[in-house]
């Protein structure tokens, strides 16, 4: 593998297809391109997603009625919920970075369906209008929590159709975008690259697509359901009909359990591309992560139930569910343990994408651990329902994936824009950033712990203090979201040219020139005896 | 430079018949959770109310839904053959061997369409005042599901039905050939799986008392 930096031609980025302008963009099949629409697309969804949170954190700077009333601020977390989850969180990494580099990582010139790619594009846009139309039209903006849970998802007053039916169209999107990364994965590995040399980011990427063709429609069939329910009254899930709301639950974890794997392990995978390189070294224990990455894809299915223990389940069920739960943080540990275990004696190099990755792993393991306090039987009758169950997946969801994603955006925008941004304050950006999400969210599992309940626009005078924490703790976390914006922004037009491998790593998207040419490699690449993603020696 | 980037180096001619088959398999499986969850929901409530279940399955014609079985299995071996026939060549056998099989598709629907008239002129159908007022609450399951499970399969029969209709075409022009059978191939995988979920959906509404 020899670099080059001859750039012949245009690049992806100013090339010019069939059409002009925007419509080159917005119907170009090309990989990059359609990460790039995603990047955007989910970067304007998160930044509203965000004024959403802050508006609720608003409101509970103060016990009573601050800013809103109980029913804006129902809407308001519902929205929140619905944004972050199905248009931000689940398609964020696997959308953009497996979009943008996936192919360019295993030598390929493109995804197996280009034209499906773009579909799945399409679909997203689709179902992000759907919700929209929910939230402007109609009866008022839905209120049932981004679950919704039946029955009040079919009692409610309030618009909720259209945003069941738009996160039923982003599933598909979703299921679509997995089916063309498999394929891709299977049959597009450039000669040389065997399933043992493959890049951890691709590997976990093929385990998050299984769990997004296998869950994703579980979830599907229940939404048709609650909307059937709404429009025609079938009964399913109303209990005044014969049906059963609880069985609404099961079916809704099934799919939004394995969800949350589908949005944390290609997270892990880009942790796993970031700190070998910063560190100059082998990935400790590949083979472990590869067995671990398939191992959370597989036991993430059969754990769904702890997020009903007090919904009613009988006690067998609830000790299945509960072991099952713990079984499913080892191997999220074993990566824990390789990344440690990878820095040590390593050659580190301290940039932006490894502090956001060091951050990661902290942020993942409060997270983490919180959960197998929910996991438990005793524990969780306790904390149910309460503020210590926001902090506990936000700290995942958010910090886990959030600080991925971000580590990832700092490694990789070399590659995707061929300009470096301003380091120093990429990591002033990274600090505020980091000191905002700890005061945000940490004081919410003393809040929870004191028993503050979940999803009230008020609470009780004792929880002030913690609350107020909590708000400063949104401002501060904002502001670093800006800077980290405002500097990339501007450097993805103004930075300075970046090198081939200004990171110095060795998997094969470092290869080509900085922007990829339209079709990545000027010839395949071909893998020797002694290539591989982590070979630093 | 960028004059010879033009058009056609968007689209690599990227065909490979191995993709287009595991791709679709893939999307199988998708659709199958996706019958799957409804098939959970039928057992839990069948579970629950089997004497409902067995008096609402009463109201259901056995022979409209045997013969629709039988007409579908036949499809599924027409369309079967004219795979067969394509790669040996026979464009016209082919095409009239997946005209064919569209047309027992829509034998399948008009059968559909009267047995569902039925239903509606006996006054069943969702939230009907005769099933809220009349039946129990397993009745009103049962035929809830009815509808939702049949319906959605004739759903799945009609895309079959638009996905021949291309298919037809491909062949036709010469696109769709014994070398790129990709189209019809996979047309005939998503023929087996609607087949093959009828073969399911048939002893659990008609049969099963």
């Amino acid at each position: 593998m020899h670099t080059t930096n001859a750039v012949n031609g245009a690049n992806y980025l100013t090339y010019q297809g069939k059409y002009k302008g925007l419509l080159g963009w917005i119907f170009s099949t090309d990989h990059k391109r359609i990460g790039l629409l995603y990047l955007y697309s989910i970067a304007t969804m998160f930044a509203t997603g965000v004024l959403l949170g802050l508006a609720m954190k608003f409101e509970l700077l103060a016990p009573g009625k601050t800013i809103m009333d109980a029913q804006t601020y129902n809407a308001t977390f519902t929205v929140h919920g619905v944004i972050m989850i199905f248009m931000v969180v689940v398609p964020g990494l696997p959308a953009v970075f497996g979009n943008l580099m996936m192919p360019i990582m295993i030598g390929a010139k493109d995804v197996a369906f280009p034209k499906l790619n773009l579909l799945s594009w399409w679909l997203y846009i689709a179902g992000v209008v759907l919700v929209l139309c929910a939230l402007l039209f109609g009866s008022g903006s839905p209120d049932t929590g981004w679950t919704f849970y039946a029955p009040y998802s079919f009692k409610t007053g309030t618009n909720l159709l259209p945003a069941v039916f738009g996160a039923f169209v982003l599933g598909f999107s979703s299921i679509l975008t997995g089916l063309n990364f498999l394929v891709t994965i299977h049959r597009l590995r450039c000669p040389g690259l065997k399933w043992t040399k493959l890049p951890l980011f691709v590997w976990t990427l093929y385990g998050t697509a299984w769990i997004q063709l296998l869950a994703t429609p579980v979830v599907g069939i229940t939404l048709v359901l609650v909307a059937l329910e709404r429009v025609f009254g079938v009964g399913v899930f109303d209990p005044a009909l014969g049906g059963d709301p609880v069985l609404y639950q099961h079916l809704f974890w099934i799919y939004s359990h394995p969800a949350v794997y589908i949005m944390i392990l290609p997270a892990m995978g880009a942790i796993s591309e970031i700190i070998p390189t910063f560190s100059q070294k082998h990935i400790f224990g590949y083979k472990a992560i590869i067995a671990s990455t398939l191992s959370i894809a597989f036991v993430g299915y059969l754990v769904w139930g702890h997020h009903m223990f007090t919904a009613g389940m009988s006690g067998t069920a609830q000790y299945y569910f509960s072991l099952l739960t713990f079984i499913v943080a080892i191997p999220s540990a074993i990566k824990v343990f390789n990344w440690i275990s990878t820095m040590y004696k390593g050659s580190i190099n301290i940039q932006t994408p490894f502090y956001w990755a060091v951050s990661f792993i902290f942020v993942f393991m409060v997270g983490g651990l919180s959960g197998l306090v929910l996991g438990s039987l005793a524990t969780d009758i306790y904390v149910h329902d309460t503020a210590f169950v926001v902090a506990h997946f936000h700290y995942i969801v958010f910090g886990g994936t959030g600080f991925a994603f971000f580590a990832a955006m700092h490694y990789w925008f070399p590659k995707i824009f061929g300009r470096m941004y301003d380091k120093a304050w990429a990591n002033i950006g990274w600090l505020v950033f980091t000191i905002g999400f700890l005061a945000l969210y940490s004081p919410m599992f003393y809040l929870g712990m004191m028993g503050m309940p979940r999803r009230y626009y008020d609470y009780l005078e004792e929880f002030h203090g913690g609350n107020i924490l909590s708000t400063l703790g949104s401002w501060v976390l904002v502001t670093g979201f800006i800077i980290i914006v405002v500097n990339l922004v501007r450097s993805a037009r103004k930075g300075e040219p970046a090198e081939v491998n200004p990171w110095h790593s060795k998997t094969l998207e470092w290869t080509v020139p900085s922007p990829p040419p339209v079709l990545n490699f000027e010839k395949e690449p071909v893998l020797g005896e002694k290539d591989g993603p982590y070979n630093y020696d | 430079m960028a004059e010879h980037q033009h058009v056609h180096i968007e689209h690599p001619d990227m065909y490979d018949p191995e993709s287009s088959k595991i791709g679709m398999w893939l999307f199988i499986f998708t659709e199958l959770l996706l019958f799957g969850g409804l098939f959970i929901v039928y057992s839990v409530y069948r579970y629950m109310n089997p004497d409902a279940f067995h008096l609402a399955a009463e109201e259901l014609n056995t022979f409209i839904g045997a013969f629709n079985t039988v007409i579908l299995l036949v499809s599924s071996m027409t369309i079967a053959m004219s795979t067969t026939a394509l790669q040996k060549g026979h464009k016209k056998v082919a095409i009239a061997l997946v005209v064919i099989t569209f047309i027992i598709g829509i034998g399948f629907l008009v059968n559909k369409y009267f047995e569902w008239g039925v239903k509606f002129s006996h006054g069943i159908w969702p939230g009907s005042e005769q099933m809220l007022n009349e039946m129990s609450q397993g009745e009103i399951l049962f035929f809830g599901l009815y509808f939702v499970m049949t319906g959605l399969h004739a759903l799945h029969i009609i895309v079959g039905l638009v996905i021949m209709g291309f298919a037809i075409r491909g062949v036709a022009n010469g696109k769709v050939n014994a070398k790129r059978p990709s189209l019809l191939d996979n047309c005939g995988l998503y023929w087996h799986l609607v087949d093959l979920i009828w073969i399911f959906l048939f002893p659990l509404f008609y049969l099963i008392h």
